[in-house]
């Protein structure tokens, strides 16, 4: 474990207010739509009225007259794609020769002030020559032209990918029992208050600067270099504090490509705010994602085979893409006991704004499939579908069917902990008609194994600068999205320096200031940040303890209380500042630096690089709903929910993101979603967002939020800051599907779909199956499944019928036993 | 575009300007006044974010014209601090860990304000009643309501010292 167990902690594990909430309370915090600079002008861009269709031509010249406009650019200002992962480089900043959606932007407008450049954008004139509308996946699978991109696995499929982890059909033909279950989880947004918005300007110091809402800086650096031609090390990117991203703000985006470009072309600053309307465009939210399951268990339940395939709608570009595929299959078998596993993924583009990552990236959706799946193989089997969440938990350091190594696992400590506050023994199934009690389970990442672009370097990095006052500068390129990533970085170095909190002044989402941390998603900063923090810190205790004079050994050195004493004789001692002094009296300027990079990880198969973490989180959660058959109106009364958080930095800002996990993911359960409808012939027929408002995209104010009681589980991983893990994310997946399976202990139907809305609680209320959900998954073709045998097969990691990829060393066969 | 001078009290202080008949409040704030702490977060007034105090009632001033306030009393979150000191409100927030990114914060505490100032001792149900329009994505309003259950007691606490 990084980070020494210096009993009793300084920081630690104390209820302490977060380290930036002066300025959130005071309206002091300036998020990046807040900054503003002399001579500023603002940008617009104008978007495609029409889903689909070549641009054939744009006439500016209407816009160009506007007095006050200085500048208008189009797609030939970008002929240099971009887009986050290196395998889908599709994105322009403005559209080329095609627009692909319906907001997707076309051209921008820089002028003096914001409404003139909103009505001179409105004066841009584009003649498009329309092409077929790819509406569903299902549309994509059968429609291979036109294609939306040039690129992928064929007609308007972006990515399909095979696995076979054992023979799963020969486990299903000899299982006892066999269930076969469809899903469908539909397509939400991050919905985060603060819309995006960006300011660039070419600094004095010759530096093209962009402040953005971005919680990657280090990839909107990248993307700003390739995409505009200027030398890396000549952009500054700079995140200041978000109000909210939930995923949202992952991807590099054209508006801040647009607004670099044009303070490039203009010389001045410039800004560009989204709207709410924009901002559903940006999208990248949760993908729509259609589920077939089948899965094999013996007499008593144990899983012998299970077998997911899933069909993602992408929209428009690639963003996530290729990973949020493979994450709708990476993590069914970090949960449970699984002996083979079959994965099939699919994602098809189609013309709507592009899905991402959205809290939970691409796991929620196939947990929502396995928790109910499972609900149903324990009613058919007569088993209590808690106890079988006990019995079939995955044990400590397991490798998986798909070779991901798990390490500590909270699981069982979460359902019982769940089950005793709820009372589900004496209520589960006995609380009459109309009321019922539902559980799941669920595991998230703690960080991905790999980075995004291929390097050997490290994920995070830290710099700590102590000055002879006795304060800590922490410096490091993490973005704080709201999340509280500040006050970890903060907490950690008191901690390790024993030092007050408050005492640490963190300098983060810059990256001219602070070394490369990846960004804030994969719920990875806590652990990899918190790691490289820990480091640098230990480090810097060194040098103290070893300038100190105590003329004590080394190991009786403790430091709290802003002191540097003697542990056997506390009263001997000088102040932190005054061991700060001695130590730049003896080596000079006390600086440190500390990084982490992740283990890794023991699969080699291509595709094996998504689903590998340093360390997996739990959860377990039970809700009580009320059910009303007249209306289907389903009434969350409570939830009860556990995380497994390794060790809690800081437990109120841990429940508040599981408490915050719970709203988002109960908002996505009942009533949020990012629809689409066609306009009618005479409005153009075009494919729009239902809903590009806040008005009409419901999501759960104060009065729709039930109780909450959270419990916390720790138990510290060996791979995390003190033990610590992630809560960012995992604890939203076990909710929506124990509010379906809730629903079935009240009624009796089963709801194999989210939102789960009152109109499918009574179409299922009034269906001779009791059940709403698909039936049928489409026919895809597949690529040439990779054989990967699992530990316990003989396998070695590696697929044994795949084209050597490149030159490997000799690895010896893994003699492992079923988890 | 007919424009319009106007004269409003922001804070205790006279503002004055000569604004567009179709300025919104929240650009008047932000814009011309430079008080960046009335966010903007969904431009259709339903997320409350831009909620600022009209003459002690709530209004979303994303969906109010500046000529509207004019010869009116504006309290914006930089005007809840007094004297050096934080508004208990404002100590809520901050002790009870009712934000995470903060975006919703100053409108979540203007529309606490004004229910504090008409019910000194709300229930739970009167709270999350008053601020069913505000919006808030990180924190599933838990902390958000005992950060007003807070303001509410040291209102209490020191109108009885007083």
């Amino acid at each position: 474990m990084a980070g020494s167990d210096p009993r009793p902690f300084n920081v630690l594990g104390k209820p302490l207010r977060r380290v930036d909430a002066l300025g959130k309370v005071t309206g002091d915090t300036r998020f990046a739509d807040d900054f503003a600079m002399p001579g500023m002008l603002y940008l617009k861009l104008s978007r495609s009225t029409v889903p689909h269709a070549r641009i054939a031509a744009i006439d500016v010249s209407r816009a160009l007259a506007v007095d006050g406009v200085r500048a208008v650019l189009t797609g030939k200002d970008f002929p240099v794609p971009f887009g986050i992962l290196p395998v889908s480089q599709d994105e322009h900043a403005l559209c080329l020769d095609k627009v692909r959606f319906v907001g997707d932007p076309v051209a921008a407008v820089v002028a003096t002030e914001e409404l003139i450049a909103e009505e001179a954008a409105a004066l841009i004139g584009v003649t498009y020559e329309p092409l077929t509308t790819i509406a569903s996946p299902e549309e994509a699978l059968r429609v291979p032209e036109p294609r939306i991109h040039d690129y992928g696995d064929g007609g308007n499929v972006h990515k399909a990918v095979a696995f076979d982890f054992g023979d799963v059909p020969a486990a299903l033909a000899s299982a006892h029992l066999v269930v076969e279950d469809w899903f469908f989880y539909q397509g939400n947004t991050h919905l985060a208050l603060e819309q995006h918005a960006a300011l660039a300007y070419l600094g004095t110091d010759e530096r093209l600067t962009i402040v953005s809402s971005t919680q990657t800086p280090h990839y909107v650096h990248r993307a700003a270099a390739k995409v505009l031609g200027v030398p890396a090390s000549r952009i500054r990117v700079i995140a200041p504090p978000q109000g909210g991203g939930f995923g949202g703000k992952t991807d590099p985006f054209n508006h801040e490509i647009v607004a670099a470009k044009a303070a490039m072309i203009t010389g001045r600053p410039v800004k560009i705010a989204l709207t709410r309307e924009e901002v559903f465009y940006c999208h990248r939210g949760r993908h729509p994602v259609l589920m077939h399951m089948r899965t094999g268990v013996d007499r008593a339940g144990h899983i012998v085979g299970h077998s997911i395939e899933t069909l993602l709608d992408g929209g428009a570009y690639g963003s996530y893409g290729v990973a949020s595929t493979f994450y709708t299959g990476a993590l069914e078998t970090v949960t449970y006991r699984i002996d083979r596993y079959r994965f099939r993924g699919c994602r098809t583009f189609t013309n709507k704004p592009p899905c991402g990552p959205k809290r939970g990236h691409g796991t929620p959706q196939p947990r929502f499939g396995l928790e109910v799946h499972i609900d149903k193989i324990c009613e058919k089997l007569g088993l209590d579908p808690a106890q079988w969440r006990i019995d079939n938990a995955l044990a400590e350091g397991s490798l998986t069917a798909n070779w991901l190594k798990v390490r500590t696992i909270g699981l069982v400590p979460c359902v019982e902990a769940v089950v005793a506050a709820s009372g589900w023994k004496e209520r589960f199934r006995k609380l009459g008609r109309g009321r019922g009690l539902g559980i799941a389970a669920s595991s998230y990442l703690c960080g991905a194994g790999l980075p995004i672009y291929w390097n050997e370097m490290p994920h995070s990095g830290v710099q700590l600068l102590l000055d002879r006052s006795g304060s800590v500068t922490a410096f490091c390129g993490a973005a704080e999205v709201g999340q509280g990533s500040d006050n970890v970085l903060a907490a950690l170095v008191a901690e390790v320096l024993g030092i007050d909190i408050l005492d640490v002044k963190v300098v983060t989402g810059d990256t001219a200031l602070g070394p490369v941390d990846l960004g804030s998603y994969s719920s990875r900063v806590t652990l990899m940040m918190g790691n490289a923090a820990v480091e640098a810190a230990q480090r810097a205790r060194d040098r103290l303890a070893d300038a100190a004079g105590l003329g004590i050994p080394l190991e009786r050195i403790a430091f709290g209380g802003s002191r540097v004493f003697d542990a056997s004789d506390p009263e001997k001692g000088i102040s932190f500042a005054e061991a700060v002094q001695r130590a730049e009296a003896k080596g000079g300027t006390v600086g440190t630096i500390g990084s982490y990079r992740p283990p890794k990880a023991p699969g080699h198969y291509k595709g094996a690089g998504v689903g590998p973490s340093p360390s997996y989180s739990y959860s377990a959660a039970v809700i009580e709903v009320a059910v009303e058959e007249s209306t289907g109106i389903v009434r969350v009364e409570k939830v009860w929910i556990a995380h497994d958080i390794g060790r809690a930095i800081n437990p109120v800002l841990v429940r508040g993101q599981v408490e915050g996990s719970v709203y988002m993911a109960l908002g996505e359960a009942l009533m949020e979603e990012q629809a689409f409808r066609r306009l009618p012939p005479r409005l153009s027929g075009a494919l729009v967002h239902q809903t590009p408002s806040m008005l009409e995209y419901k999501s759960l104010a104060t009065l729709d939020m039930p109780a909450v009681e959270t419990i916390l589980i720790e138990n510290p991983e060996p791979n995390g800051p003190f033990g610590a893990k992630e809560v960012g994310q995992g604890p939203l997946l076990p909710v929506p599907p124990a509010l379906a399976n809730a629903v079935y202990d009240a009624v009796r139907v089963r709801v194999d779909e989210v939102p789960i809305t009152p109109e499918k609680v009574l179409a299922a209320l009034r269906s001779s199956s009791a059940r709403f959900g698909p039936s049928k998954f489409p026919a895809v073709s597949w690529p040439e499944a990779l054989i990967v045998p699992p530990p316990w097969e003989g396998g070695d990691g590696n697929a044994i019928n795949e084209p050597k990829r490149r030159e490997r060393p000799e690895r010896r066969r893994a003699e492992v036993a079923k988890p | 575009m007919a424009t319009h001078r106007i004269q409003i009290t922001v804070n205790g202080e006279a503002k004055e300007g000569q604004v567009e008949s179709r300025l919104l409040l929240v650009h008047f704030l932000r814009e011309n006044l430079r008080l960046t702490g009335t966010h903007i977060g969904c431009d259709t007034s339903h997320c409350g974010a831009c909620t600022v105090l009209l003459d002690g009632q709530p209004v979303k001033s994303c969906t109010f014209l500046a000529v509207q306030a004019d010869g009116h009393q504006i309290t914006t979150v930089e005007g809840l601090e007094q004297n050096g000191k934080l508004h208990p409100v404002q100590e809520g927030f901050w002790e009870k860990h009712g934000l995470q990114c903060g975006f919703c914060t100053p409108g979540m505490m203007l529309t606490s304000c004004a229910l504090l100032n008409r019910n000194r001792n709300p229930s739970e149900a009167e709270i999350r009643e008053a601020i069913s329009g505000n919006l808030c994505r990180c924190t599933g309003y838990v902390n958000i309501v005992k950060a007003v259950q807070y303001a509410a007691e040291k209102l209490q606490k020191e109108e009885a010292h007083a």
